[in-house]
């Protein structure tokens, strides 16, 4: 028997096309469909924000939701939380649930804070017993003791968001639906979010978390879900997932060509062409191995001058932290012999030198600019590469390294009495 | 945040029952147990209504009494001592405002409620509740309105019972009985309209500008400012297909006792039946694709 708190099965949702908020249609363009051939409506098209999405979410678990933007990570919530219909399918849900999303909801403005709380309260579904009981708690955690009988318009912002997320924060749901993407406030109140978020989840309460800020869908989260396209692309442990996730779209073969559609028009005069990871024999290599130097090779065409350019490259995980960064003409030699670098076809090529990176995913960015003058061209996830750890300082020890470096140090050890 | 969350006592029940989230259709879903279940809200929403209505406002509440009396006293002038209009035998202002507390809610709650569910938006696409909730508590609004305005009627009863000299005679007859009876009529037609015009609001907001038109010519093809008797009994049974023919027929007959309301009185019934089963199947239809559409 399985103890779940969220079941869905093969749900769907589809929507019009050109049926986004706010674009109501008018009595008049219904009267004039009525005039057209019948064929006409149909052809406005449909598109499934969500289809055939399977899964299930235990009780007590954190699940993360993953995906670009719409990927149908939201219309999924608005399902969830019941907001919208699902097409087809069907989600068993067992539990109250409660989204830091509603805050504020149903406010008005004239009423006081007193009178806001109670309709607040039971607009999130609190009985008038369990808001009274809490009452004192909200104001308190809300610090708004003074201003409780005045209106809430009078209340500065600060003040009205956190009388509105304490409501939100006093409904205990069984399930609790954190939608980060559209999370309004500032960094303080999102911390606010997510502090209260993890305590939930401390308390055995099922938590479905949705964010974009990959560290904090590792921190918060144990299992996660990936959406493409409407669809259930992966489910797998949050640290995997976000790998797939960040990997999906990246060439698996060690080199990146770009395109003449890739490359955008403000990049003139630079144009380029590709980006490639290289073994110690040269070869181009989706996995290198750490103990051996990789090289990474930039080729790009001028098609005039620039004066001052750079090429480069960033180093990151696939978490989005920086390793490092660095340019072709870091040596001041070198940028004095290409201050103008001529029209024509070039490679800049760099070793980045062996027993230096740890095992794992890497991703490599280009950037090609003037400093202080032109950013010709960016592309922040040019490349992914693994490194593989075979043979590295400490492998003796299977345990996993922390950190992104892995460098064979030169060790002495010393007995000094 | 911790000082509140450790008072917070782990209370998660054991298995809690299972809700299923399904495509929905036909009728099935009316969806009155969650009705229920949110009968709190409906409370809730009345008395922000009410709230909001009167704040800030100098003489609050008292618009409830105001309001119906000056339209009383602009309707005496107008209908009465210049178009010279009858009230079969009774003074004008009772006459006219018998009909007027019924008429006011069912055309202030049409206005206030077709308008709810676009002016409560951004509830509506956040969370869940039953979404009939929102004009259903406009027009609970309006019920109070309409009790506090029948103080006025009662002081205008008392009032004209005394008069001496009187050639009519308002008393209390057995007939106000049924004044439940056609209170109920007046509610079930505002709320049959209310369901239609704010589900057909959402999708088209040209409900919104037909709103004013629409109890203006309301206003005269109900018999407000003069007698339903004027209307021919040929085109009665036509006439009483507005139910608020029906209502104010029967508020007349229940408090200053004019003619019994004929058989016609049913076609009024059937109509507001009617018009509160089609809008109550549409808005539920309606309903699933609110969020998306408004």
């Amino acid at each position: 028997m399985s103890d779940y708190a969220i079941r869905v099965q093969n749900l769907g949702k589809q929507y019009k096309i050109g049926m986004a908020p706010n674009r109501y249609r008018t009595l008049s363009d219904a009267l004039v469909n009525l005039f057209r051939p019948a064929g006409r409506a149909a052809q406005r098209g449909y598109i499934w924000a969500l289809k055939e999405v399977t899964f299930e979410v235990r009780r007590g678990q954190v699940m993360g939701i993953i995906g670009r933007n719409g990927a149908g990570k939201s219309t999924l919530l608005k399902i969830l939380s019941r907001v919208t219909e699902p097409t087809e399918g069907e989600a068993e849900i067992r539990g109250r649930v409660g989204s830091l999303l509603e805050v504020g909801t149903g406010f008005h403005p004239e009423l006081t804070g007193r009178e806001n709380i109670y309709l607040n309260g039971a607009i999130l579904g609190m009985k008038r017993s369990e808001i009274a009981r809490k009452f004192d708690e909200i104001v308190a955690f809300a610090e708004v003791e003074q201003f409780i009988d005045t209106p809430v318009k009078r209340y500065s912002s600060g003040m009205y968001l956190r009388l509105a997320f304490a409501v939100a924060a006093h409904l205990e749901p069984e399930i609790l639906v954190v939608d980060e993407v559209l999370a309004v406030g500032d960094a303080e109140f999102q911390r606010k979010c997510l502090g209260k978020m993890s305590d939930v989840a401390q308390q055995g309460r099922t938590v479905l978390f949705v964010s974009h800020n990959m560290s904090a869908i590792l921190r918060l989260t144990e299992e996660t879900l990936v959406l493409d396209h409407g669809r259930l692309a992966y489910r797998a442990p949050t640290p995997q997932a976000v790998d797939y996730y960040l990997a999906a779209g990246f060439s698996q073969e060690g080199m990146r060509l770009w395109r003449a559609e890739d490359i955008p028009a403000e990049a003139v005069p630079f144009r380029p062409i590709a980006l490639r990871v290289c073994d110690g024999q040269g070869r181009v290599v989706d996995s290198l191995r750490s103990v051996e130097p990789i090289t990474v090779e930039v080729e790009y065409q001028l098609d005039a001058p620039i004066t001052g350019l750079r090429v480069g490259i960033y180093l990151l995980t696939m978490r989005g932290e920086y390793v490092f960064t660095s340019f072709d003409t870091d040596d001041p030699a070198l940028f004095e012999r290409f201050s103008v670098r001529q029209a024509g076809h070039y490679l800049s090529r760099a070793v980045i030198p062996a027993n230096l990176l740890n095992e794992g995913r890497y991703l490599l960015a280009v950037n090609a600019s003037a400093f202080r003058v032109k950013r010709y061209f960016q592309d922040e996830q040019a490349l992914a590469f693994t490194v593989d750890g075979t043979g590295a300082p400490g492998k003796h020890w299977p345990e996993p390294r922390l950190g992104p470096l892995r460098p064979a140090l030169d060790w002495k050890i010393e007995k000094t009495a | 945040m911790s000082a509140v969350l450790t008072s917070m006592p782990p209370s998660i029940s054991p298995s809690p029952p299972a809700l299923l989230i399904r495509p929905t259709r036909g009728l099935a879903a009316l969806n009155l147990r969650d009705l229920w279940l949110y009968r709190e809200l409906i409370y809730f929403m009345t008395w922000r209504d009410l709230l909001v209505r009167y704040k800030q406002t100098v003489l609050g509440v008292s618009w409830a009494v105001l309001q119906p009396v000056l339209q009383m006293v602009v309707f005496d002038l107008l209908f009465n001592r210049m178009a010279g209009l009858s009230a079969e035998g009774f003074p004008y202002p009772i006459f006219n405002f018998t009909a007027l507390l019924p008429w006011n809610m069912f055309a202030h709650a049409l206005n206030v409620a077709s308008r709810s569910l676009v002016s409560n938006r951004n509830m509506l696409t956040k969370i869940y509740f039953p979404r009939v909730i929102i004009p259903l508590s406009s027009i609970i609004a309006s019920v109070v309105d309409f009790l506090i305005g029948s103080v006025v009627l009662v002081g205008l009863m008392i009032y004209y019972h005394l008069q001496p000299t009187a050639h009519y005679r308002i008393e209390i007859t057995p007939a106000l009985l049924w004044l439940p009876a056609f209170f109920l009529l007046a509610f079930i037609s505002t709320l049959g309209v209310s369901l239609w015009l704010s589900a057909l609001n959402v999708v088209y907001r040209d409900v919104g500008h037909v709103i004013p038109f629409l109890t203006q010519i309301w206003l005269f093809i109900t018999p407000v400012v003069y007698s339903s008797r004027e209307i021919s009994a040929s085109w009665r049974v036509i006439y009483a297909l507005n139910p608020m023919v029906g209502v104010v027929d029967g508020f007349r007959w229940a408090i200053l006792g004019t003619q019994a309301p004929d058989g016609s009185v049913w076609v009024s019934v059937m109509a507001a039946v009617a018009v509160l089963l089609s809008g109550m199947v549409y808005f539920r239809r309606m309903e699933r694709t609110f969020a998306d559409e408004i």
